[in-house]
């Protein structure tokens, strides 16, 4: 058999359909993302000049990010931030997960999957700023304090800060966080905790030692779905943060924009990404041997 | 049976899958206007064989034939097979009559025309008045008549059927295996069958090839298929077998002398030796109803042996008797059909067996 | 009954959830300037004021056709890739796969400088085609997500056996593919069209002078006379995406019954 004939069999074969057919796909996303990504990695190591980028390697771009007080206080912030929203939302989130899949019947699942992701869809601006109206001085939560007489005067701790941005982000990720969550224990074989029951274990017991483990992938995914995007966020911080709830999305469209400095904006933006890449890696290592599992 | 005309050729058919050999080899013919049954396991290669007759799955070497024809190069939708499929593939947004006359679109017919065809294809398969109703409300009796209208309006040379009555339940199944036998006797043409029950093979079929990893076993009519396996891997995947360990004493001409365990020593023909293995030294065969039990007062046409009950188990129009022989260990069935007023022996009765040397069947 | 605390607790959840959508009317109807309760009186004048705001027509213009022609091209380009990963094995699949993907979960504004980035450096004057560039780019995954799904639950022995009855490849895919994944295309076209319509972060960085809406309601952030016309519009929006999204889950839902599948949940 001929090299040309191999060729003409290998274009007929599935793998090179599926390539056909995955490629405008593909070429868009390596030209507009691969790319991109590529170059602001390239510029990270490029020397700012006044106007212009002077092509010259240098990690001082680097040394800076990670040495500057300022950038590695709101780096380390990001990253606390991001921890806290992730843990409070997947912990928030997976008992509704549970009531959803275990307690609700089966024809009104997809009608309380719809409740809870229409919030998601809404205007994404006008709800962090609504968080804003509901956390300020005179906002809901004051107004309703003092209405109730619990306190006499508004308290101040609850807006322009880590707080607020950590309630506001758990709200908009939510859904992403419940979701995962919920496929996971929809797809236990019920008859499973039957088992664990019938063996001898409470429901309580049950549930730790058979539900959790096989629950477990969807709460990793989850946390993986809220923790690297909400370390990027920009809006929340910039309405509600105030400065010291600045994160790494501002600090990066600062140098972009405001300071015209890309080879520091990018750095930053590629320490982020170093950062969500190692600690996700870290936690995707810790959690294996819930992953395993037959297929 | 007269010599039709071969409508199927498989010649030296291969089939990779990367390093898994699906077919190894498959030579057989199938005549026109045969009820034809592909039989096995499941992963033994029928299903892959029916759908390089349909133009579904290519070959890695050998050739298809349909009507004289080699099939290589030539796409499922131009070969002259339709197909009933396992799940039965009833396009679910158009309504009955849409689905039986799918094929017909490109034939240009005048909507009369077509209106006319699609009602006897509907009629002729038990379905006549249920052009208007939507696909998705059909039960699954009814979903397997559409699929075999819209396959068999377009009249190919040969029908292809895969496993099409697993999907049913056993009444419906029984009910649906008579009327493709009528069917196919109706529109004459070949049908091809994959399945993996035996039972239904042997109803249906004027002939069925065994297969097993991606060969032929054995390719015989359904009669001798059950009676005469060449192997005992056939013969234990076709209805249920006795085995009694024999030692082959001697060989003349067309007769085999042999001492089987129980039985004593036995001649057997040439067509009872048919020379294949059993895999664990010489064995006779034979089926649970070519044995009889004895009861008071009846004698043995032929030759007689004494037997012990061990199990019994009823089945209504059945008695299963597993029995020990005098003189071996085996364990062997025997179906009995139940007679009324006549008792059902009980564990450990000592009984009269009556069995007939012509039935056996000798595994080397 | 232990169902019972799980209840009130996802309805609590679901007061969270919704809080600042309730709270929205409330301000837009209210008559005061300023957002803050309590609340002093009915009025629908700030819905009047919308239309005395010259940028926010020429935003909405924007914004729709930023929204409409990357639906498109997002949902064209989401059915090759959900076609191709939900039919067919071939090389590099999960790496390629993971590529497209990727946009999910990356942070928006790394795809908003890294475009930038390759842009500016590219000469290219920044519009709102290079706003769609990136729109694009973050609706096709969710676009694969619906349609994967719509092509999955399609039983292949369907293309065989319209193949089987004679069809060619194209007109396999007109008369049956299309029709039967056409709920999942309409799905699909609606969500990236919400996604695109509130986008922020990529319009803020790529599209230079033109104001798109959720640019122009960042800016009248800043200023607290501006505020009650933004709740207004807010609510409209709001209302607008609860109807895209309900005829969104409709037609997922009938694509789902129509091809005898069964329903497993939300859009992602």
């Amino acid at each position: 058999m001929g090299a040309e004939s191999r060729w003409s069999k290998w274009r007929q074969s599935e793998g090179a359909n599926g390539l056909l057919m995955v490629s405008p796909t593909a070429i868009y996303a390596i030209l507009m993302l691969a790319a991109p990504l590529g170059t602001i990695f390239l510029y990270s190591f490029l020397t700012d000049g006044y106007l212009e980028i002077i092509r010259q390697f240098t990690v001082a771009n680097y040394v800076e990010a990670w040495t500057n007080e300022l950038y590695r206080s709101v780096m380390i912030r990001s990253l606390g931030v991001a921890m806290t929203v992730t843990f409070v939302t997947v912990i928030l989130a997976f008992p509704v997960a549970y009531f959803v899949s275990f307690h609700v019947e089966a024809s009104k699942k997809s009608l309380w999957l719809f409740l809870i992701t229409i919030p998601f869809w809404t205007s994404y601006l006008i709800r962090v700023f609504l968080w804003k109206v509901i956390l300020g001085y005179n906002g809901v939560v004051n107004s309703g304090l003092i209405g109730l007489g619990i306190i006499d005067q508004p308290l101040d701790f609850i807006l322009y800060n880590v707080n607020s941005v950590v309630i506001t982000l758990a709200h908009a990720y939510a859904p992403f966080a419940i979701l995962p969550i919920f496929v996971a224990l929809e797809k236990i074989d019920r008859s499973l905790l039957e088992a664990g029951q019938d063996l001898g274990e409470t429901k309580f017991r049950t549930f730790l030692r058979v539900t959790l483990p096989l629950a477990m992938p969807g709460v990793i995914a989850s946390v993986l779905i809220v923790f690297i995007p909400t370390i990027g966020d920009y809006v929340t911080p910039q309405l509600v943060g105030g400065p010291e709830g600045r994160m790494v999305a501002n600090l990066i469209q600062l140098q972009y924009l405001k300071l015209d400095n890309y080879p520091l904006g990018s750095a930053i933006a590629v320490s982020a990404m170093a950062i969500v890449t190692l600690v996700s890696l870290a936690f995707i290592g810790l959690n294996r041997r819930y992953l395993k599992g037959p297929k | 049976m007269t010599d039709k005309p071969t409508m199927i050729a498989f010649q030296d058919v291969q089939k990779y899958y990367g390093d898994y050999h699906a077919l190894r080899g498959i030579t057989a013919e199938i005549r026109a206007g045969e009820f034809f049954s592909l039989l096995g396991p499941s992963g033994c290669g029928k299903t892959t064989l029916l759908r390089t007759i349909a133009g579904f799955e290519g070959i890695s070497s050998g050739a298809v034939m349909i009507d004289g024809r080699n099939m290589a190069g030539v796409p499922a939708n131009q070969r002259p097979t339709n197909m009933v499929f396992q799940s039965y593939a009833i396009f679910p947004h158009l309504t009955v009559a849409e689905n039986v006359g799918f094929g017909l679109r490109k034939a240009g017919l005048s909507k009369a025309e077509m209106a006319s065809r699609v009602g006897d294809a509907l009629e002729m398969v038990g379905l006549k008045g249920f052009g208007d109703r939507e696909a998705h409300a059909l039960s699954g009796g009814q979903r397997q008549r559409v699929a075999l209208a819209r396959a068999l309006i377009l009249k190919p040379k040969v029908l292809l059927l895969d496993e099409p009555l697993s999907a049913l339940d056993k009444k419906m199944r029984e009910q649906m295996q008579v009327e493709l036998i009528r069917l196919q006797r109706q529109v004459g043409i070949t049908f091809i069958l994959v399945t993996h029950d035996q039972e239904e093979a042997l109803v249906m079929s004027d002939r069925i090839a065994v297969m097993f990893e991606g060969e032929i076993a054995q390719l015989a009519d359904p009669e001798t298929l059950y009676r005469r396996p060449n192997s005992r891997r056939v013969a234990d995947f076709i209805g249920t077998m006795n085995f009694l360990p024999a030692q082959i004493i001697g060989e003349s001409g067309d007769t085999v002398e042999v001492e089987a365990q129980g039985f004593g020593r036995l001649v057997l023909n040439a067509e009872q030796a048919p020379g294949g293995t059993s895999g664990e030294g010489a064995v006779v065969g034979f089926r649970p109803e070519t044995l009889t039990i004895l009861f008071e007062g009846q004698t043995a046409s032929d030759r007689e042996s004494m037997a012990v009950i061990e199990e019994v188990v009823y089945y209504g129009d059945m008695t299963y008797y597993d029995v020990k022989l005098a003189g071996s260990d085996a364990a062997i069935r025997i179906s009995m059909r139940n007679v009324f007023g006549r008792p059902v022996l009980e564990i450990g009765d000592e009984t009269r067996v009556a069995w007939s040397p012509g039935a056996l069947v000798l595994f080397r | 009954m232990k169902g019972r605390w799980f209840k009130v607790y996802a309805i609590g959840y679901l007061l969270f959830l919704y809080a600042p959508i309730i709270i929205l009317p409330m301000f837009a109807f209210n008559d005061a300037t300023v957002i803050a309760f309590p609340l002093t009186g009915f009025s629908t004048r700030w819905f009047a004021a919308m239309f005395e705001q010259p940028t926010l027509g020429l935003a909405v213009k924007n914004s729709l056709f930023i929204a409409i022609t990357s639906s498109i091209l997002a949902t064209t380009l989401g059915i090759f890739a959900a076609r191709a990963s939900t039919r067919y094995r071939f090389p590099m699949k999960a790496g390629i796969m993971g590529l497209i993907m990727l946009p999910l979960v990356l942070p928006e504004i790394i795809v908003a400088v890294s475009l930038l980035v390759v842009l500016l450096g590219m000469g290219v004057n920044l519009s709102l085609w290079t706003v769609i560039l990136g729109h694009v780019l973050i609706c096709t995954p969710f676009t694969i997500a619906i349609l994967s799904s719509a092509f999955q639950s399609l039983d292949q022995s369907l293309e065989e056996a319209a193949y089987d009855l004679g069809e060619t490849a194209a007109s396999t895919f007109r008369l049956i593919i299309l029709p039967l994944v056409m709920p999942g295309i309409i799905s699909s076209l609606l969500i990236s069209f919400t996604i695109s319509l509130d986008e922020f972060i990529i319009a803020f960085f790529l599209a230079g002078t033109e104001p798109t809406l959720p640019v122009f309601i960042f800016s009248q952030f800043r200023f607290p006379a501006a505020v009650p016309v933004i709740m207004a519009l807010g609510t409209v929006l709001v209302c607008l995406s609860i109807v895209l999204l309900t005829i969104a889950e409709f037609f997922r839902r009938r694509g789902i019954a129509k091809t005898g599948g069964k329903d497993t949940g939300g859009f992602l």
